[in-house]
């Protein structure tokens, strides 16, 4: 009957066509590198990107986890803090084995930082999902909790890491394979493996229903609390993974490792197309929102217009610009 | 006489728009509308006259919400004109509808449930003394508002404290707290059960009373009939004709909306082919909304469960179902179970469609595929990945099996129709393969046509062997589609009809009195 097909909204064939809000940021990055190419040729080159892009990579890794935690309809402002937290305690646990493991007190204190994030992601998990507690409230507690943490280790100064270790961890960061930094290699195994997921897998499907609609995810036999802590757990190993990178780049941790790291994070997530209200989660959009907010802050230090102290005014446009799109492309 | 014979002599013998005695308050002359080059509405002439009801009915997608934007000022019509008191009228935005008196009580509850209901009366519009807000004088209107609607809300009770039906009131009186002399309802009871329905009646015959025009946009055919003095019919955008209303039996209307013959709306009953016990409760108690629930349903049968809203029906089965917290010993095919959550449920083989099917049955952003295997995602992945190509598959299956209607396969499920959303909605529970489906609320807000189908779906369930549950506030859907039906009240058994008992006012006097005598069948 015809009445019927007419009721379907004219909107229908949208669904093929270019969407200007999925191919934001990779457009956004694309013109970010022309624009520095026009202001400074030397910004294209590749010891520049490299560099750019290996910064880039710890807010890339742990944007990562921070997409699975937002696309299912949550949110963790303590990766900043856990970052330190857990960069503090592997350091400790790789101090202490040196003497008996040698050099094999990386791999385990790499071990033991995955198992620490692994439960602070569950910590997080917990509180949001079976405390009920609101994630921005739940995780601004435990970012308090591990910033607290590591600066009751550090004692407010560093904990260094030992000598005997230095060497053989450098390469982790400043090291490079077929010509490639070790840490954008690591990113990219990470956005490659966390987009299999949540594209690929069931559990990926699980996110995007707890994120678009709770009832509905819990009415088709899907379980809210384990679905959304797996998120937190995701974002807590994403953690330990940027910190693993982060450790030998400093060689040290402090109380103020990874300090407002949680806000570049939830910037080149939503920049990345994901939904800060869930339901959505956009891989690859969040790999280059990170590349796009440390780009910006690189072109800024390269060129002359803008005083590099306004880095984070212009980040802060950014987001704001990346929300209109969003907006105004429905 | 036949059915069809009278409509046909009905038809030729009254003239539309017949009685041009009184002069129309509100008038549409060719008034059509294009969405992007779809016509949706073509050519609608009518006079809507004081002190008189005037039905419009149609199928979903038949235009009357159109029709309805139009007169109220929400969109604006691409030809024809309106006209009020015999002066043209052009609404750019619904306050300019308001302002000339005409008032649109919505399909949908609008109101902020933090506030109170005085608070949601004058909501943008509150009274003030020296700038400053005169709670209460607003109070004691909208006291004298309530009181005049026949219902007992307290003005100062929180919208979120109060049950839907209230809502729905607080709604109308909102809509009425100037003197309007046009008020357009749009499917004012598709909430509503039984008693609440009769008050909103009479408020509506209130109105008419007073010399107010009122339109009136309803699915629910026995209500157009006790009400309207005219009713016009639309189909595919175009008018079919207005029609005196007490002259059309709902077979008429429905013969009208359809445009041809339609087949009974109700399939054959399988009368007496219950076979073994599947699902037997018993002791179920949801705190706060059902106690000591004890039933079974049998296999190739269909059970009804009827009430009021708020006797507790639906909150009963999502706490047998493991959605609320609940006690219950369940039994399916005489082996005890356990159910604690949705999950075990369906693994058990006891699916359940949700009343609530934009809000709780499916992901309206999301595209149809993932909305039609979220329940049994096991089902589509090999190893650790999804198998898009069998979710595919299973769609083009459902489309076809449940004869859902789609422009696009990779459309969402928010775009398809509600009749189109509750055929997807069954085929995702289904997919699940339950033995026993609970069924609440199957056709609530959608057209006769897909009404019709999916009583043929619930038939074909029970002739497949399963055991079938639906939970409805439209009692004569039950006695067209159940073997048996319990009646609730107050979270308690009411009673039981089968057989011959099974009337609609059987079901009503159990639904609402403490001690019901039962007629038979024939007293209706």
């Amino acid at each position: 009957m015809t009445a019927l097909s007419q009721s379907v909204p004219a909107s229908g064939a949208r669904q093929y066509r270019f969407s200007w809000a999925d191919a934001g940021p990779f457009l956004a990055l694309a013109a970010l590198l022309a624009l520095g190419f026009l202001v400074n040729p030397d910004f294209l080159s590749e010891t520049n990107l490299a560099n750019v892009i290996t910064r880039s990579a710890y807010v890339a890794i742990i944007a990562v986890g921070a997409t699975f935690v937002i696309s299912s309809g949550g949110l963790d402002l303590s990766v900043g803090s856990m970052v330190a937290f857990i960069a503090g305690i592997t350091i400790m646990f790789m101090n202490m084995m040196a003497p008996s493991l040698g050099v094999w007190a990386i791999p385990a204190g790499m071990a033991i930082a995955v198992v620490t994030g692994l439960l602070c992601g569950l910590a997080n998990g917990l509180v949001v999902t079976v405390g009920r507690i609101e994630p921005f409230i739940a995780t601004l507690g435990t970012m308090g909790i591990f910033r607290a943490l590591i600066t009751y280790m550090t004692n407010g100064g560093t904990i260094p890491i030992d000598r005997s270790l230095r060497e053989a961890y450098r390469p982790v960061y400043f090291g490079t394979l077929a010509g490639i930094p070790i840490p954008i290699l690591i990113s990219a195994a990470v956005a490659a493996l966390g987009a299999f997921v949540l594209y690929k897998t069931k559990y990926g499907r699980k996110c995007a229903a707890v994120g678009a609609n709770e009832d509905v995810a819990r009415y088709s036999g899907i379980s809210v609390v384990s679905t959304r802590t797996i998120a937190y757990v995701i974002q807590g190993a994403c953690v330990a993974i940027a910190a693993i990178c982060y450790v030998p780049r400093l060689g040290a941790a402090t109380p103020t490792t990874g300090q407002l790291w949680e806000l570049q994070v939830i910037t080149a997530v939503v920049i990345g197309g994901t939904a800060l209200r869930g339901g959505k989660g956009r891989i690859w959009g969040t790999i280059a929102g990170a590349v796009i907010l440390e780009l910006i802050a690189n072109l800024m230090v390269l060129s002359d217009f803008v005083s590099e102290y306004l880095v984070a005014a212009v980040q802060g446009v950014i987001i704001i610009i990346a929300m209109l799109v969003q907006r105004f492309s429905k | 006489m036949s059915i069809a014979a009278r409509l046909d002599r009905d038809i030729v013998a009254v003239p539309t728009a017949d009685r041009p005695t009184a002069p129309a308050v509100l008038r549409a002359a060719g008034l059509s509308k294009q969405f992007g080059g779809v016509t949706v509405l073509a050519d609608v002439t009518l006079d809507i006259l004081p002190g008189e009801i005037h039905a419009i009915i149609g199928e979903n997608g038949a235009g009357k919400s159109t029709f309805m934007r139009l007169l109220s000022g929400y969109i604006e019509p691409t030809e024809g004109t309106l006209s009020i008191d015999g002066h043209d009228v052009r609404f750019a935005k619904p306050d300019h509808a308001q302002a000339a008196g005409i008032a649109l009580v919505h399909q949908e509850i609008l109101l902020a449930d933090a506030l109170t209901v005085t608070d949601n009366l004058f909501l943008g519009r509150e009274l003030t003394r020296s700038g400053i807000v005169d709670d209460a004088r607003m109070r004691k209107l909208a006291a004298a508002k309530l009181a005049e609607l026949g219902c007992e809300i307290s003005p100062t009770a929180l919208v979120r404290d109060i049950p839907l039906a209230d809502r729905q009131l607080v709604q109308i009186a909102r809509a009425l707290l100037d003197d309007h002399r046009v008020v357009i309802f749009d499917e004012p009871t598709a909430v509503l059960t039984g008693g609440e329905v009769e008050r909103l009646l009479a408020i509506i015959f209130d109105l008419k009373a007073r010399g107010v025009a009122v339109l009136y946009i309803s699915h629910r055919l026995d209500e157009v009939q006790r009400l309207a003095d005219k009713v016009t019919v639309l189909r595919d955008g175009k008018m079919v004709g207005t029609y005196p209303g007490h002259t059309l039996t709902q077979i008429d209307m429905a013969r009208l909306m359809v445009g041809r013959e339609l087949a009974a709306l109700y399939p054959p009953k399988r009368a007496g082919k219950a076979g073994a016990p599947m699902l037997t409760v018993r002791n179920a108690t949801v705190p706060g909304f059902a106690q000591d629930i004890s039933f079974t349903v049998r296999r190739g049968e269909i059970l009804g469960f009827a009430g009021m809203i708020g006797a507790g029906r639906t909150e009963l089965f999502e706490g047998i179902l493991g959605l609320r917290p609940a006690t219950a010993a369940v039994e399916l095919n005489g082996a005890s179970i356990r159910i604690r959550s949705q999950r075990e449920a369906l693994d058990a083989g006891i699916g359940y469609l949700t009343e609530d099917r934009k809000g709780k049955g499916l992901l309206l952003q999301e595209r149809l595929g993932p909305n039609l295997t979220l329940s049994a995602l096991s089902r589509f992945h090999r190893g650790l990945v999804m198998k898009n190509s069998r979710e595919t598959e299973a769609l083009a299956k459902a489309v076809a099996d449940y004869d859902i209607r789609v422009k696009s396969l990779a459309a969402s499920a928010g775009q398809l129709s509600g009749g189109n959303q509750q055929k997807l909605l069954l085929a995702k529970v289904l997919l699940t393969d339950p033995s026993v489906v609970i069924i609440d609320e199957p056709t609530r807000g959608i057209d006769i046509a897909n009404k019709a189908q999916i009583y043929l779906f619930i038939q074909d369930l029970v002739a497949q062997g399963k055991a079938c549950v639906v939970i409805s506030s439209e009692m004569q859907e039950l006695v067209g589609l159940c073997d048996r039906i319990i009646v609730m009240r107050e979270g308690r058994i009411s009673g039981e009809v089968s057989g011959e008992e099974m009337t609609e006012s059987n079901i009503a006097l159990l639904a609402t009195s403490e001690r019901a005598q039962l007629a038979h069948g024939g007293s209706q």
